[in-house]
């Protein structure tokens, strides 16, 4: 419904913007009766909702096509990249944070936390532009562009998208997981394992991570939000046709349904993402409940 | 040589590293407050003049960071250009920051039916990505800045209020309140003269950390063209305008970019000082 309502307050007409600037009034009239547009507000809601129910979220103005359809084609390099993200982004975050978490305020750990707030601090297109200019165009190891039609070509046409989107999402997963391996370092079970004469070895490895590890897991719902935002951004330096793309795309031409579409797939992928992560956490950890 | 320290003996650091820290970060934000107040005095040239016969030359003496397609000074915009981003730090982060406080407070110290509100409310908003909610906003307001701040205000106010709720409900009941209750002060005085000041802190410390995805969301959308329009001199607009002749000159898109860093890491820092500044008082 918050959708909706956003797309409905738009001020420009999305009829005019079809028809063209030169259009007849008949025209727009009859542009506007084929989308409903005509009905009032409540009416479009309703017969919205009930297509919702069905699985129907529209048709694009633009493209002449169910916004569905749209999404089923554009939403593949859109999933590959996020795989790819959390590939490159998730191993090098875990050795960090470990690495960091075992001597808190060491000077590995200062590095770490400066080099994280750093780059925190790069604007994602900008690090996009330049990578693409050094490696793609200087240097020409990467494309600069597109997706390619293999498995191999997209993981060398994405390496470079990847690679900026992890750059920022690094720092946010070392953080989360240091706070984390920190204050479990410090539980009363740490202690218990201690006195039973564990060794320090045994209790890191096998008493704090996997504790450790539950929290961070919660994280991952704001994890993915971030990365959506951040998709649509290296989509569109990188040209790359995902669903970010065809987010900003679809907002420049006006094309309601698919904005309402994305926004709101993207609001329900987040909300999914939370709910499987919460199943898991009660999966791993029986104490946990939903 | 154990391998786990135990956190509370080191996890805060020094004092003067502490110091240092906001230190270094103040200079690099009170240095860029300074050259956007100062812009017409400080840049060599007019941000929009036009030369068409010195466009795209590198960096030299002349132009110091070189010049863009039209010929107009990229020194000169990257400085007037921090105008446009500081005001997005001001204008994006004050409003969600006095609303959310307010709504906040009162939510958390009355409770009730609006505190209820105010949750599912941040249920509602915590669903959508931060970045796809503002953008739809803006796309649907029509871009430019100002579309772009009401944005912001509508989305950023609830992660605010939220903060502040949670203090205030950890001090509502606190010894010095129900004194000052048993006094007989009014609600306006206690929320305003003992809930308010010590729910603050956190929130301030949030709001500087806060300012930094600000601004880089302002310059992103500049870059998208979706917020700041183009002549104006902005830093995501600039690197939009630039990329078009990557090939060529590196630099109208390189200089805008490590402004935008060293302003959003001159934040960062300073958020992350007061941050820590305020967990060792606590502490204390």
């Amino acid at each position: 419904m918050v959708t909706f309502l956003l797309v409905h307050m738009v001020p420009g007409d999305p009829a005019r913007v079809i028809a063209g600037d030169r259009a007849n009034p008949e025209t727009i009239e009859a542009i506007r009766k084929s989308f409903g547009l005509d009905q009032p507000l409540w009416q479009q809601f309703v017969t919205y909702a009930g297509n919702l129910l069905s699985g129907d979220i529209g048709q694009s103005m633009r493209y002449k096509r169910p916004v569905t359809a749209l999404i089923g084609q554009y939403i593949w390099p859109t999933l590959f990249l996020t795989g790819y993200v959390i590939c490159l982004a998730v191993p090098p975050a875990l050795a960090l944070a470990i690495a960091s978490a075992r001597k808190p305020g060491g000077l590995a750990d200062q590095i770490i936390r400066i080099v994280g707030i750093a780059g925190m601090a790069i604007p994602v297109f900008w690090l996009g532009i330049m990578m693409s200019r050094f490696f793609g165009v200087a240097l020409g190891w990467f494309p600069v562009s597109g997706y390619g039609k293999t498995f191999f070509e997209h993981l060398h046409h994405l390496f470079l998208p990847a690679l900026s989107t992890a750059i920022w999402m690094v720092p946010v997963l070392i953080q989360s997981l240091r706070a984390a391996l920190i204050e479990k370092a410090g539980a009363d079970f740490v202690t218990a394992a201690r006195a039973q004469g564990a060794g320090e070895r045994e209790i890191f490895w096998r008493t704090i991570l996997p504790n450790a590890v539950l929290p961070t897991l919660n994280l991952f719902g704001v994890i993915i939000a971030f990365l959506i935002g951040g998709t649509i951004i290296v989509e569109t330096v990188y040209a790359v046709p995902g669903l970010g793309s065809l987010m900003i795309n679809a907002l420049l031409a006006r094309d309601y349904h698919v904005v309402q579409g994305l926004t709101l797939m993207f609001a329900v992928t987040t909300v999914g993402v939370t709910f499987v992560v919460d199943l898991l956490s009660a999966l791993i950890d029986p104490r946990a409940r939903l | 040589m154990s391998i786990v320290t135990q956190p509370q003996v080191v996890a805060v650091p020094p004092r003067d590293r502490l110091n240092w820290t906001i230190l270094v970060a103040g200079v690099i934000v009170g240095g860029w407050i300074m050259l956007a107040v100062f812009a017409p005095w400080i840049a060599p040239y007019d941000p929009n003049a036009v030369d068409i016969l010195h466009a795209l030359t590198a960096p030299s003496a002349d132009h110091w960071f070189g010049t863009d397609q039209v010929g107009r000074d990229v020194l000169s915009r990257v400085i007037f250009a921090a105008r446009i981003d500081l005001l997005m730090c001001i204008a994006g982060v004050l409003p969600p920051l006095l609303i959310g406080t307010t709504v906040g407070l009162l939510s958390g110290y009355y409770g009730s039916v609006v505190d209820t509100a105010l949750m599912r409310l941040y249920d509602l908003t915590a669903a959508f990505p931060f970045f796809v909610l503002v953008l739809a906003i803006v796309g649907i307001l029509g871009p430019g800045l100002l579309n772009f701040f009401i944005a912001l205000a509508l989305v950023g106010w609830v992660t605010y209020a939220r903060l502040v709720r949670a203090e205030v409900m950890s001090i509502r009941d606190s010894e010095y309140i129900q004194a000052a209750q048993c006094l007989g002060y009014s609600d306006r005085v206690i929320l305003a003269r003992h809930v308010m000041p010590n729910a603050f802190g956190p929130v301030l410390a949030y709001a500087v950390s806060d300012s930094v995805l600000v601004m880089l969301a302002g310059a992103s959308f500049g870059f998208l063209g979706m917020g700041a329009q183009p002549p104006t001199a902005e830093w995501g607009v600039m690197i939009s305008d630039g990329s078009a002749f990557i090939r060529q000159a590196w630099w109208i898109c390189m200089f805008p970019g490590l402004a935008a860093i060293s302003l959003g890491l001159g934040l960062a820092f300073l958020g992350d000082g007061l941050g820590h500044l305020r967990r060792r008082q606590v502490s204390a």
